[in-house]
């Protein structure tokens, strides 16, 4: 199995390389950087409205390691939170109105506390309760075979990763056997009611394209993921959210090592749309860190840039203060304002 | 920079066509992009004729523009080069075709 940036040692795993990277370069003087575009519209600088979603990284360990994964996750990633700091969410989530809770990783199921956290947390009420869900983990050890009536237990809203209805573009992405086995998991979640019609249990898949081009049209994708996955294995799914990969970690590291890096970041660019940059998702999500500090998003968080704000952890969290600040932003945030947007709920605009 | 024909860089300017003609060239763009767009044929049937007929006219603006079309679309390797093989197995049997014309002729000048 392939190891992360990070245990091969690889220059990336440094995040102020990747800044660098995203700072410098073409960005010098060939492309406008992500703050001159959006001051042009008057969009600068980019400001939180209401906080609706808490993402919560409850760790970075994972039984895969995707090749464009933006976090690095792997198996030998052994940043895990722990039932302190998941005490400390809590705490924070009785007294803010969000009204969605998204735990994402690594394999969120991998975190020792997970069932508890998600048991604690279903206590509290949050109309949307989502687990973000790579599908393998559920027959990766028998201990997680009965994650679906977990899941269902809790009315989690399971949103799950499938970067496409083949195998090969699939094992290619997410390493070989991933489809298979990605399918049988799906087979599971319908058998206990995902995805089905009328059951209330909701079952997404997230579609992001396997290599150096930008996601389709998210509607066009749902339909033909529907069909394929209706047809070749019976799976039924509610909606597909199409996700841009964002050029920072190993996905940047692929674009560089392929020779992709400039091309890449030229068709971002020129897919840029004003509209998207209304509701990127640092606009109403906050992003909690395994060890509790708080970012922008998931992506900033990736690049160790804490929000711009004298509260920085979940200990300490005051909304009022938190939401008085400026999102702090890069050419990576490209990635969600080109075409039809892009956020952990597909697209925006 | 090494001097060629063409630089996949120019594929990023063909907007710039209408700086000289703006009239024709914003015509020329309305209806390509009209084309495309869904209809009677779906998006995706269109960017697999689409690459199929940039390799018959053997542009490498096109090949590129189309083949990123199509993996954006989620368009399988396999399906794409079935396209190709219908645009050579056309193109084939377009020349082979004409092979009766040089029969005819064959048939009418012998003895
Ligand atoms: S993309 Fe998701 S499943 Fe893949 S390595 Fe990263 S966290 Fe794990
Ligand atoms: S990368 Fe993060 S900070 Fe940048 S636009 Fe996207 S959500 Fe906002």
């Amino acid at each position: 199995m392939k190891k992360s940036l990070q245990a091969r040692n690889n220059d990336l795993a440094n995040t102020s390389r990747q800044l660098e990277i995203l700072s410098n370069g073409i960005f010098k003087d060939e492309l406008p950087t992500f703050a001159s575009k959006i001051s042009k519209t008057n969009q600068f600088p980019l400001r939180p409205k209401k906080l609706e979603i808490l993402q919560i990284n409850v760790g970075y360990m994972c039984n895969q390691v995707c090749a464009h994964c933006h976090v690095d996750a792997g198996p030998d990633r052994k940043e895990i939170m722990t039932k302190e700091t998941m005490q400390q969410c809590l705490s924070v989530l009785k007294n803010v109105a969000v009204h969605t809770l998204d735990l994402t990783g690594g394999a969120p199921e991998m975190n020792p506390h997970f069932r508890w956290f998600v048991e604690e947390a279903s206590k509290i009420g949050v109309t949307n309760f989502i687990v973000r869900s790579n599908l393998t983990i559920i027959l990766a050890n028998k201990k997680y075979h009965d994650l679906p009536d977990f899941f269902k237990k809790h009315n989690i809203h399971v949103v799950s990763s499938l970067p496409h209805y083949t195998r090969g573009k699939t094992d290619k992405q997410r390493g070989s056997g991933v489809f298979d086995k990605s399918i049988k998991a799906l087979q599971m979640l319908n058998a206990v009611g995902y995805g089905k019609p009328n059951s209330g249990l909701e079952l997404d898949l997230v579609y992001n394209p396997s290599g150096a081009f930008l996601p389709g049209n998210q509607q066009e994708l749902e339909n033909d993921f529907k069909k394929a996955l209706k047809e070749d294995f019976n799976i039924d799914f509610n909606t597909l959210f199409a996700i841009t990969n964002l050029p920072i970690s190993r996905f940047l590291d692929y674009l560089i090592a392929s020779d992709n890096y400039e091309d890449y970041m030229y068709a971002l660019v020129e897919a840029y749309n004003p509209s998207a940059v209304e509701n990127v998702m640092c606009t109403n999500t906050l992003s909690v860190s395994w060890d509790g500090f708080l970012y922008d998003c998931d992506f900033n968080q990736m690049l160790n840039l804490k929000v711009n704000n004298t509260i920085k952890h979940i200990a300490n969290y005051n909304e009022e203060i938190l939401q008085n600040r400026n999102i702090i932003i890069n050419q990576h945030c490209y990635g969600c304002t080109a075409g039809a947007g892009s956020s952990c709920q597909g697209t925006v605009a | 920079m090494s001097k060629t024909y063409y630089d996949p860089a120019d594929l990023r300017k063909f907007g710039n066509i209408t700086d000289w003609n703006e009239e024709l060239g914003d015509k020329f763009f309305e209806y390509y992009n009209s084309v495309f767009k869904e209809g009677a044929l779906s998006g995706r049937e269109k960017a697999l004729i689409a690459l199929a007929v940039a390799h018959t006219i053997q542009c490498p603006y096109c090949i590129d523009a189309y083949t990123g079309d199509s993996l954006k679309r989620g368009i399988t390797k396999q399906e794409m080069m079935e396209a190709l093989h219908v645009a050579g197995a056309i193109r084939g049997g377009a020349s082979l075709v004409h092979g009766v014309q040089m029969m005819n002729k064959v048939n009418k000048l012998e003895m």
